[in-house]
């Protein structure tokens, strides 16, 4: 039982340091969840695990690669499995073509043992998901599949029969994340599961960098938008309940004290008049950090009807108003970066970004926008391409705006580097560095007017 | 209540839900370690289902909280009967002050809401708190004491701890983020939609009438648009409809005008509509 228990906390240990907060009371629930389904069945042991120690639908993204470290399905490789790669391939192909998960996993542990085997010395070798997929091409079976399953039973033909494309791409998708966890197993053997669970496992979508999502990374990102928006909204409600308080006005104070002779029994409080602020949002969309952007803006507009008025502008070296796209029920998340790259007009003669250039036509063309109820927000990496930074605009900018901050999705330490003028931005307007979801939902809570 | 995981699903099975795995294991957890169940997930994927089917299999009494924007102790714990509270000072007019006072708070005047019926209920009881995201936050608070101890303060009466510990269900749209202190008192299951062979059996289950061929198409096509990035994706319920509308339309297979036709009974927005007949090569609606 002490092995389990050390398996356990082991695996408690890995999660916590993916940021899922849980407490010793969850870890011993886990341990009796355990005692109470044995380990004859693993799938529910996973499910029971999973129930006792995440607290919400996202965790589990994290969960799951990390339990198969932790509990793995077995140990070492199948024995006697053939390791043409031939063989394996058209194996593969039935599988995919009958849809049977079981064979499919198992076929994912004869391919990493057969093909993703490198190094041969105790302390360098190991298994790869790359070379084992690099090897197999599992993405090439998909026309002989289909033909299969055309062909096979005939399964009628019909409407439903114009999706088989899709649904074989999934399974294939299931497949290469099977190879993935099988490799990683196979690992994980080898140097022990805690590191290869600190290390090896993808952390959760809001604790990616920006800078290096990918697209399934930034399509989970723009899922949890509204859920973010949803949680700002009331963070912002409270602190706007406590900031109408307000503060002692002492001039009524001492009026309505003269009433009871003098002494000032009830204090007045300032009422504050309720205004909702207005924001401006100034975009870098170039390639690289236009996953940021996009971000943000959905963030904004899905916050919209706490503000009185937003206007969103982008720009790579000239600079457009975009608020129209982003309008409600219209936007459609995914399509956004192209559509704003597609409507409006962002470059001139060249492609790279320019801040100077940008920030000079936005004071030239949209100067009416910012007034002292205004809030700018400067969205970027502040990498001006040897451009000049034109300080000048940014320094009016801030003179007229209520508050100017900007977002840096790079790193603190590269702030300066290279063509980066963040340094000189810096000391006009607030930088904050802000490198994945939950940093910019720090910052937004915090920063946004009330 | 139940003896093993197998258990738990044949059991429910025949009460007309089919548990997926996750499902039947957690049931079966929260039972043996007698924690409350926060389910959260979809709309119309059975949450609340889910905790009327384990009343019926354990032959339970269902009290249910219905949380709504500005639910409070009154509505959720207990309220005093202040008009027999008064009827009863008025009807005993010769007693001294003390005799009144001790009378008035007794058991008699309680009115008891839902929370407490479950705590003092000797029967065997499930509880189901439904939508606790439309809750305020506040009501929370209120929930932490029963759901961690299974018991309610009453200041004049003392503490009500429960004899029978009841079967606890809290659903969640996660329309609010709970707080950390609520979910961690809880088992936490996240039903999503279910895999393709088990919302074939519910639909065959649910819809008996419809043809294997159908029942599998109407699977395949509500699985592809899950899988689209809609604003709604189609859930349980919009695909047990959508079987019932083909079955009362007479349809012997999905085509292309079938379906154009009936996709308003899973897709609930005109965008959502008119991406997923792009998508599926239908002609412009």
């Amino acid at each position: 039982m002490t092995a389990l228990a050390e398996r356990i906390t082991g695996l408690v240990g890995a999660l916590r340091a993916h940021g899922v907060r849980i407490g010793t009371g969850e870890t011993v629930d886990a341990a009796r969840a355990l005692e109470a389904l044995g380990l004859a069945d693993r799938e529910r042991l996973r499910e029971g695990l999973a129930a006792a120690l995440l607290h919400g639908p996202g965790q589990r993204a994290v969960f799951d690669p990390v339990f198969d470290l932790y509990f793995p399905r077995g140990v070492g490789g199948p024995d006697g499995a053939a390791t043409d790669r031939e063989a394996l391939r058209d194996r593969l192909a039935q599988a995919l073509a009958a849809d049977d998960r079981a064979l499919m996993a198992q076929l994912a542990a004869e391919a990493v043992d057969g093909l993703g085997g490198y190094g041969s010395s105790p302390g360098s070798d190991g298994w790869s998901a790359y070379q084992t997929l690099d090897r197999l091409r599992p993405q090439t079976l998909l026309a002989r599949v289909q033909a299969d399953v055309r062909g096979g039973e005939g399964s009628g033909g019909g409407f439903a029969d114009r999706l088989l494309d899709d649904e074989i791409r999934r399974r294939i998708e299931a497949f290469r994340r099977m190879v993935g966890a099988d490799a990683r197993r196979r690992v994980a053997e080898r140097r022990g599961p805690d590191e290869i669970a600190r290390r090896g496992v993808v952390p959760t979508a809001d604790r990616v960098d920006f800078l290096f999502a990918n697209r399934d990374q930034l399509a989970e990102l723009r899922r949890t938008v509204q859920p973010l928006a949803r949680k700002l909204a009331t963070r912002l409600a409270a602190r706007r309940r406590r900031a109408a308080r307000g503060t002692v006005d002492l001039r009524r104070t001492l009026r309505s004290s003269l009433s009871t002779g003098g002494v000032p029994m009830r204090p007045v409080l300032r009422r504050r008049r309720p205004v909702r602020p207005e924001l401006v949002l100034l975009c870098d969309a170039s390639g690289s950090v236009s996953g940021f952007s996009d971000f943000t803006m959905l963030l904004v507009q899905a916050l919209h009807d706490q503000f009185s008025k937003v206007r969103v502008f982008a720009f790579v070296n000239r600079l457009d108003e975009v608020t129209g796209l982003l309008d409600h029920g219209r936007a459609d998340p995914g399509g956004l970066g192209a559509r704003i790259r597609a409507e409006a007009t962002l470059t001139g003669w060249h492609g790279s970004s320019d801040y100077g250039v940008a920030l000079g036509e936005f004071a030239e063309r949209y100067g009416e926008a910012v007034g002292p109820r205004t809030t700018v927000f400067v969205l970027g990496d502040a990498r001006t391409n040897m451009g000049d930074p034109n300080l000048a605009a940014v320094r009016d900018l801030a003179r007229r705006a209520r508050r100017v901050y900007w977002l840096n999705p790079e790193p603190r330490a590269q702030w300066g580097t290279g063509d980066s003028a963040a340094p000189a931005y810096a000391e006009l307007a607030e930088m904050h560095e802000c490198r994945t979801a939950r940093q910019l939902g720090a910052l937004i809570a915090r920063l946004l007017p009330v | 209540m139940f003896t093993s995981v197998d258990d738990v699903s044949a059991r429910l099975a025949e009460t007309g839900y089919l548990a997926s795995p996750a499902v039947a294991t957690t049931v079966f957890l929260a039972d043996r370690l007698g924690k409350p169940l926060l389910v959260e997930g979809p709309a119309g994927v059975g949450k609340t289902e889910l905790a009327k089917a384990v009343a019926q299999v354990a032959g339970a009494r269902l009290v249910r909280l219905q949380c709504y924007e500005g639910v409070d102790e009154s509505r959720a714990l207990y309220e005093w009967n202040h008009a027999k509270q008064l009827l009863r000072i008025s009807a005993g007019r010769d007693e001294s002050w003390d005799e009144t006072r001790t009378d008035i708070f007794s058991e008699e005047f309680l009115l008891p809401r839902p929370l407490l019926t479950a705590i003092r209920g000797e029967e065997p009881t499930v509880l189901l708190i439904d939508e606790t995201d439309k809750a305020d936050v506040e009501m929370e608070g209120l929930l932490l004491e029963v759901l961690s101890d299974f018991q309610i303060t009453v200041p004049e009466l003392g503490t009500v701890t429960a004899t029978r510990r009841p079967f606890v269900v809290l659903t969640s749209n996660a329309g609010r983020e709970l707080s950390e202190a609520l979910r961690r008192r809880c088992l936490f299951l996240h039903i999503g939609f279910p895999e393709e062979e088990l919302e074939r059996r519910i639909v065959r289950l649910k819809v008996p009438g419809l043809g294997a061929a159908l029942t599998e198409s109407v699977v395949r096509v509500v699985g592809a648009l899950r899988a689209m990035d809609l604003r709604k994706a189609p859930s349980v319920a919009e695909t047990v409809d959508w079987a019932r509308t083909l079955l009362a339309l007479g349809a012997g297979t999905l085509d292309e005008t079938v379906v154009r036709d009936s996709l308003g009974v899973i897709l609930k927005h005109q965008d959502d509509i008119q991406k997923a007949a792009a998508k599926l090569d239908l002609d412009a609606l």
